[in-house]
């Protein structure tokens, strides 16, 4: 399976500030009942957007300043709750191709690998300045340089470093992040695996 | 130098290293439900693949069943496609399927112990994060994402990085009133919802030797609420007690081995953990939680904090929650209205749950206000509440009794909550809109709690409704 090599990624930034934002609220439970992911992207944060009108403030995903974003920005914990996938392609769906927050949740970071979006962490003062920076420029192009664990802003004097665990950032920029290829592979050692394990062998 | 069980049960299951340096990680027992393999089975099709083995796969399901109108088709046309649907992948691929008609159904990480699927010494997926539940046996269990069940169908193995472990030690003995649910909350409340990341939390220590092993999965489903993917408990007698003549339990002189085998499996005395946490079971008050996030807890004599008086990092989300809660800072727990009351959910849905619930609420009555339901996590529970005459009771009490099933935790079925209601809940998670309602509002706390609020009609102390000292 060849996949597309992931080194870099551009585009326009939108900052959803909070921490510990949960995978229910990336994508309420009620838009899962489906048999396949199309049609997820619409659903994105769509409570959130509701709860922010009722409060007289607009969520940044309704802020039209930010439409086309494909770099989201966030705090802490992101991605906790819930394992599902549901989560991960709603924001692939909706347009998102790379999150960048203080530090993720295992198994959405997981799943994005798969699903090649890069989530790095960067520090809390970056996000804050890389915030303020696209509040007053909604149009900054935003560059995710996964070679050099970088992110900067085009024509604005902004860099920063990100980090990114080794085992998401050599799958992403080889064009092996969705692992499945890689695990088939190992077929005949599964099978010997199998065969000496007790309970497993066992028939 | 000692070897924790996850080192021992890593190094059994690891097929390979990957070019990424993850380890190729056997997974003997894959469970699935039908909110996250519809599109699992979908892809491994489109890949040409097949379920590599199938008897080691089993099914059921939870998270969309209705728990009142069960006659199929559902009202809910969506809710019916998706039963079917993995009616058929089960049907097509030969995996077992614990169905509606079958008397097994129920909330997979209910029904996976129930039969004695769940073993020592195993590795576990599901793509749940509940997963976690089934290290109560000293498994290595993992909740995974739908393109991780795919792997796992089509090649039994997933790709995962080796966690560090965390030995949580819990000495002494609960106070009366004091449940495992408690404990793993004050553990959140102390090391954070994100304090597990990258972790397994080993649970150990006298009071998790005195649990039974219903206790012990009380306690190992909520690891993922402190940001641990995988939490378990050595297994001993109470784990082989519980497994001994289950359905899927080994039998006879494979019984003995298997005995045999999970003994070894244990963490060595001199195992080697990444760090050591230490709390006092005495010290551990029936908790409740006031926020959006299972780390915002208090005990009941606590009141809602001031988001200034917390460290900063905490402030803006206490801020967020108080918002979203319409509960003002300094209010204190006791006394917060109610008007919905759940009982169940894989945290709190088994027998043992029902059954101290039931010996306290005899002869008494749901608060008029409140609208009460208990949801045994599997049909076995149901069965057997019904026979041991502790569904009556709660009949009798006031309670709704439902099906089994995921119902309220996360309103994918017809349970939900409405407006801005208020429920005191025995399930794990209080994020916003998890119930069902954007703006419905959810306080987590152990199942005696639970019935104390519905009986009064507020959050109380069930030490004191109930008279237990
Ligand atoms: S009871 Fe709740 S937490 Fe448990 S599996 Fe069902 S939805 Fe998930």
């Amino acid at each position: 399976m060849s996949l597309e090599k992931i080194t870099q990624v551009t585009g326009r930034g939108v900052y959803v500030p909070g921490d510990d934002i949960d995978t229910d609220r990336i994508i309420p439970a009620r838009f899962m009942k489906c048999v396949t992911f199309d049609g997820l992207g619409e659903f994105a944060f769509a409570d959130a957007k509701v709860a922010e009108k009722a409060a007289g403030r607009v969520h940044a995903l309704d802020d039209a300043r930010f439409n086309g974003a494909t770099v989201l920005i966030s705090g802490s914990n992101f991605g906790c709750g819930s394992s599902r996938e549901h989560a991960p392609q709603a924001l692939y769906r909706y347009g998102f191709r790379a999150i960048i927050a203080e530090s993720f949740a295992e198994i959405f970071f997981g799943n994005s690998t798969t699903l090649g979006i890069p989530c790095v962490k960067m520090s809390k003062q970056d996000i804050e300045d890389l915030a303020a920076l696209i509040e007053k420029t909604p149009t900054a192009q935003i560059t995710l340089d996964l070679t050099e664990n970088k992110v900067t802003v085009d024509d604005v004097d902004f860099r920063a470093e990100f980090s990114i665990p080794g085992h998401a950032r050599e799958p992403l920029m080889n064009g092996r992040w969705d692992s499945i290829a890689d695990l088939v592979d190992g077929l005949e050692d599964v099978k010997a695996r199998v065969a000496v394990i007790p309970y497993l062998s066992a028939k | 130098m000692g070897k924790t069980l996850l080192d021992k049960v890593w190094d059994e299951h690891t097929v390979r290293t990957l070019p990424d340096g993850r380890t190729q990680l056997l997974i003997g027992t894959h469970l699935i439900h039908e909110v996250t393999s519809p599109q699992a089975f979908g892809m491994v099709r489109d890949l040409g693949l097949k379920v590599l083995y199938p008897n080691r796969t089993f099914a059921t399901v939870d998270h969309i069943v209705p728990t009142d109108q069960r006659a199929e088709p559902f009202s809910d046309p969506l809710a019916d496609a998706m039963v079917k649907e993995l009616r058929k992948n089960c049907a097509e691929t030969g995996v077992t399927f614990f169905d509606l008609p079958s008397g097994n159904q129920g909330i997979v990480h209910i029904v996976g112990p129930e039969q004695g699927i769940t073993q020592p010494g195993t590795t576990i997926a599901c793509g749940d994060s509940h997963t976690s539940t089934h290290g109560a046996f000293g498994a290595i269990a993992f909740g995974i994402g739908t393109s991780q069940v795919r792997d796992v169908l089509a090649t039994q193995t997933m790709a995962i990085g080796k966690p560090k472990v965390r030995r949580i030690n819990v000495d002494g003995k609960l106070a009366p009133g004091v449940y495992a649910k408690d404990v793993i909350l004050h553990i959140i409340r102390h090391l954070g919802v994100n304090g597990g990341i990258g972790y397994a939390y080993e649970y150990g220590g006298s009071t998790f030797d005195g649990f039974t092993q219903e206790e012990r999965m009380t306690v190992c489903n909520m690891s993922i609420e402190g940001g641990a993917r995988v939490g378990y408990v050595n297994p001993d007698e109470t784990t082989f007690e519980y497994l001994r003549g289950r359905p899927y339990s080994p039998k006879g002189a494979e019984w003995d081995a298997a005995v045999a085998r999970w003994k070894a499996v244990a963490s060595d005395k001199d195992a080697v953990y990444e760090d050591i946490v230490s709390f006092k079971a005495e010290e551990i008050l029936p908790t409740v939680t006031w926020g959006i996030t299972p780390g915002q807890a208090i005990f009941i004599d606590e009141a809602i904090p001031d988001p200034a008086d917390l460290p900063e990092k905490d402030r803006a989300t206490a801020a967020e929650a108080i918002e979203h809660m319409k509960l003002p800072a300094g209010t204190p727990a006791a006394g917060i209205r109610i008007d919905v009351a759940f009982l169940g959910s894989c945290t709190n849905g088994r027998l043992s749950d029902l059954q101290e619930v039931a010996k306290h609420i005899k002869g008494r009555k749901v608060a008029s206000s409140v609208k009460a339901i208990v949801v045994p996590g599997s049909q076995g529970v149901a069965a057997v509440a019904e026979k041991m005459g502790i569904a009556e009771i709660f009949r009798d009490a006031g309670f709704e009794w439902r099906g089994a099933g995921c119902s309220m935790c996360l309103g994918m079925n017809p349970d939900k909550l409405v407006g801005d209601q208020l429920c005191a809940s025995s399930s794990n998670r209080n994020f916003k809109g998890r119930q069902g309602s954007p703006t419905g509002r959810t306080m987590l706390m152990s199942p005696l709690m639970v019935a104390a609020a519905a009986l009064t009609g507020e959050v109380s102390d069930a030490r004191k409704v109930f008279g237990i000292s």
